[in-house]
């Protein structure tokens, strides 16, 4: 029996066991303030293996939940935004530099797209950036400033921001040259079992999306919605600040925000989602 | 006056005269229920919006009483019918006696 058989069967099997609990994804369409439309499911990567369709987050969550998202208004990721956008002019440290002193104004457009390419190979630092150790790097080198906490709100709020101005503009980070070693590593990752569940990634995100979990929907556990705007605590998340809330989930000694083990976990589990819009800031519950 | 309080309200420009139009509100407040301890085990003093009031052109739209389970940034979506020109007047009340106001203008046509 091949592995997919054996998913559907397992599926199958625990439907009729608690009874018809619908936790399939929707077919909805998401359009963003009526004028940005969003690719929110799509052909797989040709990397993946055991997956067919990639889908965003979005589509498992409750209408309520999905309306949120479709207005900025009603967006409350918007709220980091703007508190990001009073940030890229703002005058930080011993060189007397904002963001837009060297990046321009948000309105020139020359941030447009960043979003979509990261977490992403630098070659001075001769290892893979994520947007959060660019920004830093920023901040410390260019500026002279004081790095931010790296799943801190200004960190988080700033890549809202970036994240925003990328909207519908398809992920696309690189996983071949310099940045294949660092994706095999995350790929390794993703597929270990860890904690006292020992649970991988992949047994939920990959063998059970679609399903509950506990009380919950299970998603494919794409990252293309990230920052995110979880109800549940009220602000915005970073990638590997859910990371480590996952990991912990499987009752493990977690890795760091901004660990060479989630930076290469980041990679690739944004490599499943290529092809996806960018879509952070989101709401999810 | 609680730190990062910014009101935010979205009202259609315009409307035909007796319209039935949708009104948004949000406003960021970290709305401390007054029931949660610090790490020191003593009480976090309670600090939220306790009322929200619309008015046109001196009449009242909307009042309402908030209470401390409200969730943090709170948002309120209303109808209201438009019979003539006017500004909306939105009004938020703070525990310590902060008062924060927003306008908004609607033109008939």
């Amino acid at each position: 029996m091949n592995f997919k058989a054996m998913t559907a069967l397992a599926g199958a099997l625990a439907i009729s066991a608690v009874g018809a609990a619908n936790a399939d994804p929707d077919d909805d369409t998401l359009v963003i303030n009526e004028e940005i439309e969003m690719v929110t499911k799509t052909a797989a990567p040709e990397h993946m293996e055991y997956i067919d369709e990639i889908m965003s987050g979005w589509h498992f969550r409750s209408d309520e939940t999905q309306a949120l998202e479709m207005d900025d208004f009603d967006n409350p990721g918007m709220l980091g935004v703007e508190s990001a956008i009073e940030a890229w002019d703002t005058v930080e440290g011993s060189a007397g530099k904002a963001c837009s002193d060297c990046h321009g104004a948000l309105e020139d457009e020359q941030m447009v797209g960043v979003r979509a390419v990261y977490p992403k190979w630098n070659e001075n630092a001769g290892e893979v950036w994520t947007l959060e150790t660019t920004i830093n790097a920023c901040r410390t080198d260019r500026m002279g400033a004081e790095a931010w906490k790296y799943d801190g709100a200004d960190m988080t709020n700033m890549n809202a921001l970036l994240s925003s101005i990328s909207r519908g503009m398809p992920v696309n980070v690189a996983i071949d040259g310099p940045a294949r070693e660092t994706w095999e590593k995350g790929k390794e990752l993703y597929y270990t079992r860890t904690g006292q569940l020992e649970l991988s990634c992949a047994n939920c995100h990959e063998d059970n999306y679609g399903n509950m979990i506990r009380a919950d929907h299970l998603s494919q556990g794409q990252i293309n919605g990230f920052p995110a705007y979880r109800l549940k605590n009220a602000k915005l998340n970073s990638v590997h600040a859910r990371f480590k809330g996952c990991v912990r989930d499987t009752r493990a000694e977690t890795f760091s925000p901004g660990s060479p083990e989630f930076v290469a976990l980041e990679l690739y589990v944004a490599s499943r989602g290529n092809g996806l819009s960018v879509e952070g800031p989101s709401v999810r519950n | 006056m609680a730190d990062g309080v910014k009101p935010r309200v979205k009202v259609p420009k315009k409307a035909a005269a007796g319209d039935v139009i949708t009104i948004k509100t949000l406003i960021s407040h970290k709305m401390e229920s007054g029931q949660r301890k610090d790490g020191d085990g003593n009480l976090i003093p309670r600090s939220i919006i306790n009322r929200f009031t619309c008015d046109f052109n001196g009449t009242n739209v909307i009042d309402v009483t908030m209470e401390p389970a409200i969730s943090t940034n709170p948002y309120f979506e209303f109808e209201a019918s438009v019979p003539e020109a006017g500004d909306f007047n939105f009004t938020w009340y703070d525990d310590d006696g902060s008062v924060y106001e927003e306008t908004k203008p609607i033109a008939i046509g």
